[in-house]
């Protein structure tokens, strides 16, 4: 609240030095003034819910507070218990494990049907591109409930039909089975998505290219690898950047199909993800906001280091066909 | 990528080349049938589900037709008939709970709908502001605004919570629409990328003829980003309509709750072993309807936003 006001001062302060000079007329012409009235409720939005909680966050990692006293600062406590709880560290496990399956899959399946689309272009096609984009419409829980209700081992269609080659499996009801499950779901959902991105990228490589590498002999594999991979690289990046940070903050799949809410990340922590880890350290024990913060914390921190990694290795921000042109 | 347009191969070894081509669309087209199929049919059988008599819904699993098709689950639902009343007549395994999903469809369109017009207007006049004003900071400011779109929503979730709960808005309106009314990082961005490319001698010619700053805004460059400000409504009222996480934990009562918290609950207090799943599924159609919708009427310009995102 304390930087509400101050924003509110300047914005106050720099509408009556104005006003020292200019008559009222002017003003609607003035770049500085019409600047900050356009930016301010912005500003505003942006300092209270996006810059003070993200500092706030930091702080609270480094206190002990339940919402009840007043906060304790207790240095890096917090962040020894998270590196010393093996629960924390099975949150890790569960979702990497989800994100090694959900990523390769999503993405290179993605890829293939975008490379379809783009071959085969006719109204059929176009169509289908369309339609991609309707999973990834649906509100996330209800992606969950349905697929629940269809996996259901004893009733859900499709271990009705599993079952006529005797191959019936418990999935969402397993250990083993919950975090693949889930990366299914979430890939049904999201790779229409990420085809249509794909499908953009591809429309971006001038088809002359193809042209000359066909005459010179070089198969459609060859220019698969050769023409089509390198170029695409720049949207491969920005999909695996946003798929990757979307994916270790997975949740709401989660949440409804092993619980509802909170409660779930069944059967027997299998499928407890990092973010049931901190919302579990919140309403379930007590509000332990200091250690949820520090697990939120080391999450962005995780985050980070992917994304530059990823960056790293592949050079996303630069083009390839640039060299072409 | 099929680019056989040579001459010489074509005459080489025409026929199997035809062949194979042919061959190769066939491929391509059965395809996108089976994508096709695996996409649309659990849509299929949500409805198929919520169209069938919850007796029923235990047995003849496989049935690919509702069986014995009855309304009464989506009046069930809406509140129309009390669950009590069916249960009297013989149906078993259903939630004897009222629910009423029309009072939670209003609240996802309040806060849809709030939101989506707060956070339109105030991150248009900011993008604006931070593509065709000079003023002091400006270039601060916007670097913090890209920065805020790095920080995933886990980090901001937690101090958010407490900052709400300490205002008291907690199972109000206003708890949950706060945090995105204002602008989002994306939102700014978004509609920055358009002023930027509007062309600038229609601004020295309306600021010739006399046009302010303001007026310019107002009636010249607002209805020229008219498009893409819809689209950002789209993206923006999807984004709210699906959301789950925050409204579940700030919204949970009734008179606020939202259709996506409404499922979770229903799906909490139905019975662990035998879910209601006729009602669980007529709720999951009412749900997506919205979506359905804005896909039949303006899938084109989602498809394009899409695409547009991936090159910004």
């Amino acid at each position: 609240m304390a930087l509400l006001s101050c924003c509110l001062f300047i914005t106050l302060g720099l509408t009556l030095a104005l006003f020292a000079k200019h008559d009222l007329a002017s003003f609607a012409n003035n770049d500085v003034f019409v600047g900050y009235l356009f930016i301010i409720p912005s500003l505003i939005g942006f300092v209270v819910f996006f810059l003070y909680p993200a500092i706030g966050a930091l702080q609270i990692s480094f206190h002990e507070w339940n919402l009840l006293r007043a906060p304790k600062f207790v240095g890096l406590e917090n962040f020894q218990d998270l590196l010393t709880d093996r629960r924390f560290w099975r949150s890790l496990r569960v979702t990497l494990w989800y994100v090694v399956l959900n990523i390769p899959i999503q993405t290179v399946l993605a890829l293939f049907l975008a490379i379809v689309l783009d071959r085969l272009s006719n109204a059929f096609s176009s169509l289908v591109r369309g339609l991609m984009v309707l999973p990834w419409l649906l509100p996330p829980v209800v992606v969950g409930l349905l697929w629940l209700w269809m996996l259901d081992p004893l009733l859900g269609i499709v271990n009705a039909f599993l079952g006529l080659w005797h191959c019936q499996t418990t999935l969402l009801g397993s250990p083993q089975q919950v975090i693949p499950t889930i990366a299914g779901i979430n890939i049904w959902q999201y790779t229409g998505y990420t085809a249509i991105l794909f499908f953009a990228g591809l429309k971006t490589i001038p088809k002359e290219l193809y042209h000359a590498a066909a005459i010179d002999g070089a198969n459609p594999w060859q220019q698969f690898w050769r023409i089509t991979l390198p170029l695409l690289r720049p949207v491969t990046v920005f999909v695996l950047v946003t798929s990757i940070i979307g994916s270790f903050q997975v949740f709401d799949t989660v949440a409804i199909t092993t619980g509802a809410g909170p409660t779930g990340g069944g059967p027997a922590g299998a499928s407890s993800v990092i973010l049931f880890y901190i919302f579990d350290k919140i309403f379930n024990r007590g509000f332990d906001m200091g250690l949820a913060s520090a697990a939120s914390v080391a999450l962005f921190v995780i985050l980070i280091a992917v994304t530059l990694i990823q960056l790293r290795l592949s050079r996303g921000n630069q083009s390839d066909l640039a060299e072409y042109s | 990528m099929l680019s056989y347009q040579d001459k010489g191969y074509q005459q080489r070894d025409s026929n199997q080349a035809r062949l194979q081509k042919y061959l190769g669309r066939i491929f391509l087209f059965l395809v996108l049938v089976i994508f096709s199929f695996i996409i649309l049919f659990p849509f299929y059988w949500v409805l198929r589900t919520a169209l069938t008599s919850p007796n029923m819904v235990y047995s003849n699993v496989k049935s690919l037709l509702p069986v014995e098709p009855t309304i009464n689950n989506f009046l069930r639902v809406l509140g129309a008939i009390d669950p009590q009343s069916m249960i009297d007549q013989g149906a078993t395994n259903i939630s004897a709970g009222k629910l009423n999903f029309w009072l939670f469809i209003r609240n996802s369109f309040i806060v849809g709908l709030l939101t989506t017009l707060g956070q339109v207007f105030f991150s248009t006049t900011a993008a604006y502001a931070f593509a065709r004003l000079k003023f002091p900071f400006r270039n601060v400011i916007f670097s913090l605004y890209l920065a805020g779109l790095m920080i995933p929503g886990i980090v901001l979730f937690i101090p958010n919570y407490v900052l709400i709960k300490e205002l008291g808005w907690i199972n109000s309106f206003i708890g949950i629409i706060a945090p995105a009314f204002l602008m989002t990082p994306f939102a700014v961005f978004f509609m920055r990328q358009f002023f930027l490319n509007l062309n600038t001698s229609i601004e020295e010619a309306a600021i010739l003829d006399g046009a302010t700053k303001i007026g310019f805004f107002w009636r010249v460059a607002l209805p020229l980003i008219q498009g893409p400000a819809i689209t950002l409504g789209i993206l923006t009222f999807i984004t709210t309509w699906n959301q789950y996480l925050w409204p579940f934990v700030v919204g949970r009562d009734e008179s606020v709750r939202m259709l996506t918290v409404a499922l979770s609950v229903f799906r909490a207090q139905t019975p662990q072993g035998a879910p209601d799943w006729s009602g669980l599924m007529a709720g999951a159609a009412v749900s997506i309807v919205p979506s359905i919708l804005i896909f039949i009427f303006l899938g084109r310009r989602v498809v394009d936003s899409i695409q547009f995102s991936g090159f910004k």
